[in-house]
């Protein structure tokens, strides 16, 4: 199937902004999909609130847009029902790990197959950019006019430490390497999360000194590195890109199966 | 390998919202920015048909068309 197969092309052009970067994931999502050969009608997308929780209007997949920090919850429900069903849920910061950050360390203890897409552009856009728990100090926002100076959360060590058995780190600046991770993602077999660098030029760029979307990508280009390789390790400061964890564990739905089985035989 | 001709890169002017990406990051330099700051392509046989400049576009309008031969 061709790209234009799997959007509802009569909503574009979309509601992100110039040079968004929920777009560019948005555009190696269905690439991913693509390759991987799914059919539209087997695929479900669920979100939350925000601007990442957009994505779902545009995509011509089963789509649920749901309340603000509930779409695991969502999302969880409908996998349970119809576990054959590729279950995929883009979130934002807030959506992921503030309002809804509970729903999101016991989808990853459960390990439900299911892959959770965090968008983080260290900022709630939609809402006019107040910061958000990926910000991090330093950063200028609506809510902190003289700068942060709480820590953000490291998403992947959160994922890990939660249970998730596949967790990853893509930028929208390595699109290549971002459509690998998202196809590893989605094909692997438990709760996947794959954190998304994505720039917001609007809210964060604009305020935070980074400029239009041209330079938070070059931005991305010079302030990440891959996991493992040799310019990650002299440079500590780097952000680092790649999977972090993938695990073989009992998924949810596959377990809740044996426990009828088990009860149905008494 | 087959010989791959690069037959058209399309812009949609309607769906474009002229961020500049592609016209900063191709690595052959195909586009450059024109009127109202809408990429046009300057070189199409610059091209290589890496499909970065489709895979960057946050508004998904940009399609490079490629003949195999």
């Amino acid at each position: 199937m061709a790209l234009q197969d799997y959007i509802r092309s009569r909503f574009f052009p979309h509601i992100w902004c110039v040079g968004c970067g929920h777009g560019t994931a948005l555009n190696a999502l269905l690439r991913a999909v693509e390759t991987l050969g799914l059919d539209p009608s087997d695929i479900v997308m669920v979100s939350g609130i925000g601007c990442s929780s957009r994505m779902p209007g545009y995509v011509d997949f089963h789509t649920l847009h749901t309340l603000h920090g509930r779409a695991l919850a969502f999302a969880t429900g409908t996998k349970m029902s119809k576990p054959e069903l590729t279950v995929l849920v883009p979130m934002g910061d807030g959506d992921a790990l503030a309002i809804g950050g509970n729903h999101f360390i016991h989808a990853c203890r459960r390990n439900i197959d299911i892959t959770a897409i965090v968008l983080n552009n260290r900022i709630y856009g939609m809402t006019g950019g107040q910061f958000s728990p990926l910000s991090g100090p330093g950063v200028v926002a609506t809510t902190a006019p003289y700068s942060t100076y709480d820590p953000a959360f490291d998403v992947m060590r959160l994922a890990v430490g939660a249970g998730a058995s596949f967790a990853a780190r893509g930028s929208t600046y390595h699109v290549v390497e971002l459509q690998q991770l998202l196809v590893k993602a989605i094909s692997h077999k438990g709760f996947s999360v794959i954190e998304v660098l994505s720039p917001c030029p609007t809210h964060f760029g604009r305020r935070n000194q980074q400029g239009d979307s041209v330079e938070m990508l070059e931005w991305l280009k010079a302030n990440t590195a891959k996991l493992g390789s040799k310019a990650a390790e002299e440079n500590p400061e780097l952000i680092t890109r790649g999977i972090f964890v993938e695990d073989e564990r009992p998924e949810y739905c596959e377990q809740y199966e044996r426990i009828l089985e088990q009860a149905r035989e008494g | 390998m087959p010989k791959r001709t690069i037959a058209d890169v399309r812009i949609n002017s309607l769906w474009c919202k002229r961020c500049g990406i592609c016209v900063h990051f191709c690595p052959r330099e195909v586009f450059v920015s024109g009127e109202d700051n809408l990429p046009r392509v300057r070189a199409l046989d610059r091209c290589t048909g890496c499909r970065l400049c489709e895979y960057w576009c946050p508004d998904l309008a940009i399609e490079v068309l490629i003949d195999d031969e």
